[in-house]
């Protein structure tokens, strides 16, 4: 189904946010409602929001491509980044890293099998204070996670997991 | 003393609308908008020495007065990408004291007659979004938001908008491009955005914690705001401070606070005691500030002071590092860094930054020579100047500063 079928409401509430004129500064927003269920962006849905906002399939895949919260290929219902930027790392997010890799059993990059989690290592998360941190970006939006242990992150987990069921 | 940006730590529940009224709040804005022309609120910003907190530390009023008044529509942008590794004090104003914040951008916007302002959020803070939009919509019930304020003719709107995770939108021409929907890619400068910003309009682009003090300095003036800090930086800063010590956080302090009244008052010392062997006070965009005398923990945090150090001030993003740390493996985590955050519009940064992390890898990795060292040094000293914006001569600094200044770590873990 299209956006503008599905969500009329938030389309027509996000293009009200910019002068008419201007209607590609909803770019950004539309792809994050585009990328809300799937977790990824299918071309149809660039297609649809090129469309609506008027720009080409090009320059909406060139900022799909230039930001790191898009994405376009299918991974985990769940992205768990973990900062491991300078800040964190002086606070031990290598070492975090290592062991939640080690617990679940895949690399950094990789999902695990029952397709519930990607791991994935970003920059920084402005939680500096807060390491080891990580964001969750799933169908619910994105959470932060802070003062992270490894045993907190198996429990969130299992959470995730039991809340929506086995992914696919 | 009270905190001026923290407010949330001494007066519990301010985020909620009938406290931060209770507390004084959108006084200081309906005075302007009904008793004050928008150049003398300019003024008074401008006489009370505030200077921009996102790291340039541009005088904010100074900015103000230079808003093109031939061009309209004009707007304001706040700066809320807050992402340089090390800094984190802007996700704590907007979470624990967000009208002080909002009000702030307000008397902005009467200030250079913006009728719409954009808050630039990064995209990580996605749930801090939907808490500034609830807090935008609390204002628009009240009457501080909205068509003909306080009875006169003018009307303001505030807009949230996420940014996607790029570092480089929080350069402000970035920040504007991401707002129009395109890639975050640095403009060529000038013209500067008060000239020419969004859409090509006149556009005033402030730090979240710049923009925190300004309901504060006007309520109590320019002359109570200059008395707190030094001449050359006046008023307080949030320090963020994080790295090796006991308590990691966010710390309101005036300007002027030494380097070890932060870390040893406030952020209760280093981890197992251990020393300072260098401080990054601007976090990863920062000169690496050599610890090798006891004195130097004796330096004043201010503009100035910190310069007489070899370093820059910078967003007051103060990392500790301890004698554990090898700078080889620092400066390689800087580079990757930047390297991943480089936009890739301009060569020097793009090329630089990716050879740049080729060296630093191979000489942590141990597979590097000392030329290698040499020749790392070489690379970063020739980006230095040729930048289109700051992202590229930020990327070099830890880097020269760490070989110049810390030349063993390197030549320790390099084949003979």
């Amino acid at each position: 189904m299209s956006l503008a079928t599905k969500y009329p409401k938030e389309v027509k509430q996000i293009l009200s946010k910019y002068p008419p004129e201007h209607k590609r500064s909803a770019v950004m927003p539309l792809l994050y409602l585009a990328q809300r269920e799937e977790g990824y962006l299918t071309k149809t849905a660039m297609q649809e929001v090129a469309k609506i906002v008027d720009i080409t399939e090009t320059d909406v895949a060139a900022i799909v491509g230039f930001y790191t919260l898009y994405h376009d290929k299918k991974e985990g219902k769940y992205r768990m980044q973990v900062c491991t930027d300078l800040p964190c790392a002086l606070r031990g997010a290598d070492q975090f890293m290592e062991n939640l890799c080690a617990n679940l059993g895949i690399k950094v990059g990789e999902t695990t099998e029952d397709g519930l989690i990607t791991l994935e290592a970003v920059m920084c998360l402005a939680a500096c204070d807060k390491a080891p941190v990580f964001q969750t970006q799933g169908p619910d939006g994105i959470k932060y996670h802070e003062n992270m242990t490894v045993d907190r992150t198996m429990e969130l987990i299992a959470a995730l997991k039991n809340a929506g069921g086995e992914a696919k | 003393m009270a905190h001026i940006l923290l407010r949330h730590r001494d007066i519990p529940d301010i985020h909620r609308l009938e406290v931060y009224k209770k507390n004084g709040g959108f006084a200081a804005f309906k005075n302007a908008v009904t008793n004050m022309k928008p150049a003398e609120v300019t003024d008074v910003v401008k006489n009370s020495g505030l200077r921009g907190r996102g790291g340039a530390g541009f005088p904010t009023g100074l900015k103000w007065s230079f808003i093109d008044n031939k061009n309209w529509p004009h707007y304001v942008v706040a700066n809320a990408d807050e992402s340089e590794p090390g800094t984190f004090k802007d996700r704590e104003i907007m979470e624990g004291n967000p009208f002080q914040f909002l009000e702030g951008v307000a008397i902005a916007s009467y200030a250079v007659s913006a009728n719409v302002a954009y808050v630039y959020l990064r995209g990580e803070f996605w749930q801090l979004a939907e808490f500034l939009d609830e807090k935008i919509a609390e204002m628009e019930e009240a009457g501080y938001l909205g068509k003909n304020l306080f009875g006169t003719d003018y009307s303001l709107k505030l807009y949230t908008h996420l940014g996607a995770g790029a570092y480089i939108c929080g350069e402000e021409t970035a920040l504007l491009e991401s707002i129009e929907g395109k890639r975050g890619q640095p403009r060529v400068r000038p013209p500067f955005p008060p000239s020419y910003g969004l859409y090509g309009k006149p556009t005033i682009v402030n730090n979240v914690e710049t923009l925190t003090n300004v309901p504060l300095i006007l309520a109590n003036g320019a002359e109570w705001y200059k008395n707190m800090g030094t001449p050359d930086s006046a008023g307080v800063k949030i320090f963020s401070l994080s790295g090796r010590v006991r308590k990691p956080g966010n710390y309101e302090l005036p300007f002027g606070t030494t380097f070890r009244e932060l870390i040893f008052t406030h952020g209760g010392g280093v981890q197992d005691s251990r020393k300072v062997k260098a401080i990054m006070p601007a976090g990863a965009s920062s000169s690496l500030i050599l610890v090798d005398d006891e004195k130097v923990l004796d330096t004043p945090m201010d503009y100035a002071s910190v310069r007489t150090l070899g370093a820059d001030l910078g967003s007051a993003s103060v990392i500790v590092v301890d004698e554990t740390v090898s700078m080889d493996w620092l400066v390689n985590k800087t580079v990757h860094f930047f390297r991943h955050e480089s936009c890739g519009k301009c060569t020097p940064c793009r090329e630089g930054t990716y050879w740049m992390s080729h060296l630093t890898e191979r000489i942590h990795d141990g597979r590097a020579t000392k030329a290698d060292v040499d020749l790392l040094l070489i690379v970063a000293k020739q980006m230095q100047g040729k930048c289109l914006c700051a992202l590229g001569e930020f990327s070099t600094m830890a880097v020269v500063t760490g070989i110049e200044r810390f030349r063993n770590d390197f030549e320790k873990v390099v084949k003979a």
